[in-house]
């Protein structure tokens, strides 16, 4: 019963999604990085080719791919840039909780659209104060005759300068803590929303990421996915999809940062000999070959989960945290071989290292991803 | 229009090519294999002609080994009808080639329009089948052409020559085109083309269903051998300002005396 | 000793030298000329030099210009089953025209061959395959005349050729029907060989910088009457025209010396190149691969390397 072989179609994706990622991202990926700017035209152009948005079903105007499919577009995407492909990956972010917990007539209102032309949806639920303690968060979503009232602060929102739509995580009654949470879809161009300037990150800095305020937003009350209180469980959720999809951006980050490497150890001469002739280089590419593998084959198990409609948490987490630790290894390692060329602008390795940190910290770092593990194991003993 | 459009599946350029061990043809065990690069530019050229001829059609013709069909579903997700394969062993020659697609042609039942095919493949760089097709089928052709117009069946081409310099023919449907780079930007096959690709028709004939035979081969290859290394070079250092004169007075004597290429 | 056809192009009294090569290759055997179209007296002489025993100029309606059908059809009347090899030089005409006449004979033909030799009347050829990577041995066999065509530069010009006797002779053809003739031809930007067929290149890469800074390369090609070409990181950049572009996805060259400037030498670059006979890399990285491929490896700044070359060259030239 078990397969490691991609179907045609998944093979073609493949192919697909890594000739756009080599032809259209990466000669532009460090031009966007330096000028810290959303790349719309590269972006425009991967939602015309149906490379964003995959995780909306069939039936709202998506193509209809499996959770895998959709692993291997992700990891075909962040081997061309991982600021870009945080872009794309918000998007599916932010609808997941729509995907997950909308009713059917929030799906066709929220998600049709985003099959329509390109869109751009944010998910906030990180505030100030509340990473990764996300249970305490502090933004209030009260009850106002036929609305919910939002008032709150929300921090490191990923797309939030271009947001059409963004999915809000608060609380209706703090004192419920986890039970008290909802998730509200808002409209980008609600009144009250207040955007931050754009922060100056280490990575991913093509991608737009700001504070968003929200100050007395008015939301009609048909827009809380599932009922209120349901956010916690929507959240989480979410975060059995969304993790093996981060996971999956870090192999394919490591997968290109490997390749460059194995192409300069072939290239450059060092004693008389190419870097790939001596042992100690040799080692290294071989860690990450096993390294790499290893996380992808934990990202298509956990999707593999999501697929047979049995999301395992545990497994999930496993992936990211596995592939968030491998990544920053293997660039840090890419970088290494490359030596001073490596630390510098020239070659792509410097821009992957930086990009690769941020795996560990977004989408849950990699300490909690170990603390989700811990329960799971120590709640069967 | 009946449009016509000739593909081959090629090794990706970054490949590594070897001779298999009895130097009978290169190593192919481990061969990423692609589109011809070329042949993007026909089927691309195809998909615009269809666009501006409404009811036409693009079939998309292969003849080649049958254990990788990328080459022909890539096309069927970028827009194509349909496709045929015409199942060969991986290094049939230029005359076989042509003739499997004459056949494939004919064998389809539609008289073709016009057939488009990249200006040569880049495995065996023979750039013979076009021309050798359009004979076979008493059809004019252009090739390496760089720019494409056609209004009701009736096509200026532009040939590219030595020097950059365009050959401006015009030509009446129908004909077989061979395409450059620069005649337009191949597009991408969609994530949604790719779903839809699986359910279009794809026939697939034998070599003598389409009327080929072993005793058609003309042209045998053998001692497939990697390229001899030249000898290390000599190298010189004018980095710094001091001795660039005397390095470059010293380059241009050893190319006049030693190289003797001046 | 083998019936031997050479197709050869002449503009008036000049004849294309892979002509001569192949003339010089040829020695030994019964060789005859067809040019079809006008040429000049000179032609004849320069051909019999080279060991053309007859040259034969075919003309007729329709011939005065290039057309795939009409010079197939004049030829294929005139080699009718007088020959057993037809050559040519793997020019854009013929490269254009031989698989075309090759078909109406159902013959074979052996692409852009860079060597041959004959065993008694048994044509066996070289060739680089997947843009030079290998090189395999190349044979003809079913119906005859099998057609060869020859990479120019690849043989060389002999050193003390055999003469022919050159008896020139004017040929009634017939072009028959032609569907696709040439309305008029626009002239390329440059009027320099084209990079396939030049015996010299200057090329371009991504430390140009900028498509003015051709200039420099195109200074230096002046003198030096080569012909410029880029490589795919400077076509990419839009530094230079694709027309320009050496490599595996652009034009597999061999001239006689190559000057890479700023170029690194990546694989797919290294693959168009690779079998120049002289190659001269200028870049400021000691450890660019180009450097590997190089004869003569000058480790400076184009911008002031090639500037001091065109100087130097212009005093011996």
């Amino acid at each position: 019963m078990i397969s490691f072989e991609l179907s045609t179609e998944q093979k073609e994706i493949h192919e697909m999604a890594m000739k756009f990622a080599k032809n259209e991202m990466m000669p532009k990926a460090m031009e966007y990085d330096e000028k810290a700017e959303m790349p719309m035209s590269i972006l425009q152009k991967a939602w015309e080719l149906g490379l964003v948005n995959t995780c909306i079903p069939a039936e709202y105007g998506g193509a209809g791919f499996t959770t895998q499919d959709a692993m291997i577009i992700t990891e075909a995407l962040a081997y061309g840039c991982l600021g870009m492909n945080t872009a794309i990956m918000a998007n599916d972010l932010a609808l997941l909780p729509i995907v997950i917990g909308g009713s059917e007539d929030q799906k066709k209102k929220f998600l049709t659209p985003f099959t329509e032309s390109y869109k751009i949806a944010a998910f906030c639920l990180t505030e100030p104060g509340n990473g990764s303690d996300a249970a305490g968060i502090k933004t209030t979503i009260k009850e106002d005759g036929e609305d919910f009232i939002v008032n709150g602060n929300k921090m490191w929102i990923t797309n939030a300068g271009y947001a059409d739509l963004f999915v809000v995580y608060g609380t209706y009654d703090a004192s419920l803590k986890h039970k008290g949470i909802t998730a509200i879809v808002i409209d980008g161009k609600a009144a009250g929303i207040e955007l931050g300037e754009k922060e100056n990150k280490m990575g991913h800095r093509c991608s737009d990421t700001r504070a968003v305020t929200f100050n007395n937003v008015r939301v009609p009350k048909e827009n809380i996915l599932g009922n209120v209180g349901e956010g916690w469980k929507i959240a989480m959720k979410t975060l059995n999809h969304s993790r093996p999809m981060v996971a999956s951006s870090a192999v394919g980050g490591a997968q290109c940062a490997m390749d460059h490497a194995v192409k300069y150890a072939g290239e450059r001469i060092q004693f008389g000999v190419p870097l790939a002739k001596h042992q100690a280089i040799q080692m290294m590419i071989a860690d990450m070959g096993i390294e790499i593998e290893a996380a992808r084959l934990l990202v298509q198990k956990a999707a593999w989960y999501l697929d047979q409609d049995k999301p395992n948490p545990e497994v999930s987490s496993y992936s990211k945290a596995k592939a968030a630790d491998m990544f920053m290894d293997v660039a840090s390692d890419a970088v290494q071989i490359f030596g001073g060329y490596g630390y510098s602008k020239e070659y792509p390795v410097e821009k992957i290292m930086r990009d690769a940190k941020l795996i560990q910290i977004y989408e849950g770092t990699s300490q909690i991803q170990r603390l989700v593990i811990a329960k799971e194991i120590f709640s069967r003993s | 229009m009946n449009i016509f459009v000739c593909i081959k599946q090629v090794p990706d350029t970054e490949t590594k090519i070897t001779p298999n061990g009895d130097g009978s043809y290169i190593e192919t065990s481990s061969i990423k294999w692609i589109m011809n690069p070329y042949d993007e530019f026909a089927v691309e050229q195809a998909l615009l002609t269809k666009a501006a001829n409404s009811g036409s059609t693009v079939t998309v013709v292969r003849v080649g080994g049958v254990k990788d069909t990328e080459a022909l579903r890539t096309a069927l997700a970028m827009g194509a009808d349909d496709a045929i394969l015409v199942e060969s062993g991986d290094n049939l020659d230029s005359y076989m080639t042509a003739k499997a697609l004459k056949g494939a042609i004919e064998k389809s039942g539609n008289t073709p329009d016009v057939i488009y095919t990249g200006k040569q493949a880049i495995d065996d760089d023979c750039l013979q089948v076009p021309q050798l097709l359009a004979q076979m089928l008493g059809l004019p052709s252009v090739s390496v052409v760089v720019e494409c117009s056609e209004e009701g069946g009736k096509f200026t081409l532009k040939r590219e020559v030595e020097g950059g310099a365009l050959e401006v023919y015009d030509v009446s449907s129908p004909a077989v085109i061979a395409c450059n780079k620069g005649l337009n930007t191949p597009r991408y096959a969609s994530l949604p083309g790719i779903m839809k690709a699986k359910r279009k028709p794809l026939a697939q004939h034998s070599l003598s269903d389409v009327g080929v035979a072993d005793s058609d081969a003309r042209v045998k290859y053998s001692n497939f051998q990697l390229p001899p290394e030249k000898p290390a070079g000599k190298s010189f250092d004018a980095m710094d300002e001091g001795n660039q004169a005397s390095v470059v007075s010293e380059v241009v004597k050893l190319l006049r005396e030693e190289a003797k290429v001046i | 000793m083998a019936n031997v056809l050479v197709f050869a192009e002449a503009n008036g009294d000049t004849v294309k030298s892979v002509t001569f090569e192949i003339l010089g290759k040829l020695s030994g055997h019964s060789v005859d000329v067809a040019i079809v179209g006008d040429m000049g007296s000179n032609a004849v002489a320069d051909l019999a030099k080279f060991g053309a025993a007859n040259v034969h100029n075919l003309k007729g309606a329709d011939l005065d210009k290039y057309s795939p059908e009409g010079y197939g059809n004049a030829l294929k009347e005139f080699i009718g089953s007088n020959y057993d090899y037809v050559f040519a030089g793997a020019t854009s005409l013929a490269k254009d025209l031989m698989p075309r006449v090759a078909g109406m004979f159902d013959a074979g033909m052996a692409s852009e061959v860079t060597n041959f030799n004959f065993d008694g009347d048994n044509f066996a050829g070289t060739r680089p395959l997947f843009a030079g990577k290998v090189l395999a041995k190349v044979e003809l066999s079913g119906p005859k005349p099998h057609f060869v065509t020859v990479r120019p530069n690849a043989l060389g010009l002999p050193e003390n050729p055999t003469a022919g006797a050159g008896t020139s002779n004017e040929v009634a053809a017939n072009a028959g029907e032609i569907k696709a003739a040439i309305r008029e031809i626009i002239k390329g930007a440059s009027e320099k060989l084209d990079l396939t067929e030049a015996n010299i290149i200057v090329s371009g890469g991504r430390a140009m910088k900028s498509a003015e800074n051709f200039k420099v390369l195109e200074e230096l090609a002046e003198v030096l009457g080569a012909t410029v070409g880029a490589s795919r990181a400077a076509v990419d950049s839009g530094y230079a025209a694709h027309s320009m572009q050496v490599g595996q996805t652009g034009k597999t060259v061999s001239p006689s010396l190559y000057i890479a400037c700023g170029i690194s030498g990546a694989i797919q670059h290294l693959a168009g190149m690779r079998t120049s006979k002289v190659i001269v890399a200028i870049n400021t990285d000691p450890d660019a691969p180009i450097f590997t491929k190089a004869d003569y490896g000058i480790v400076g700044d184009l911008f002031t390397v090639v500037p001091l070359l065109k100087e130097e060259f212009s005093k011996i030239l």
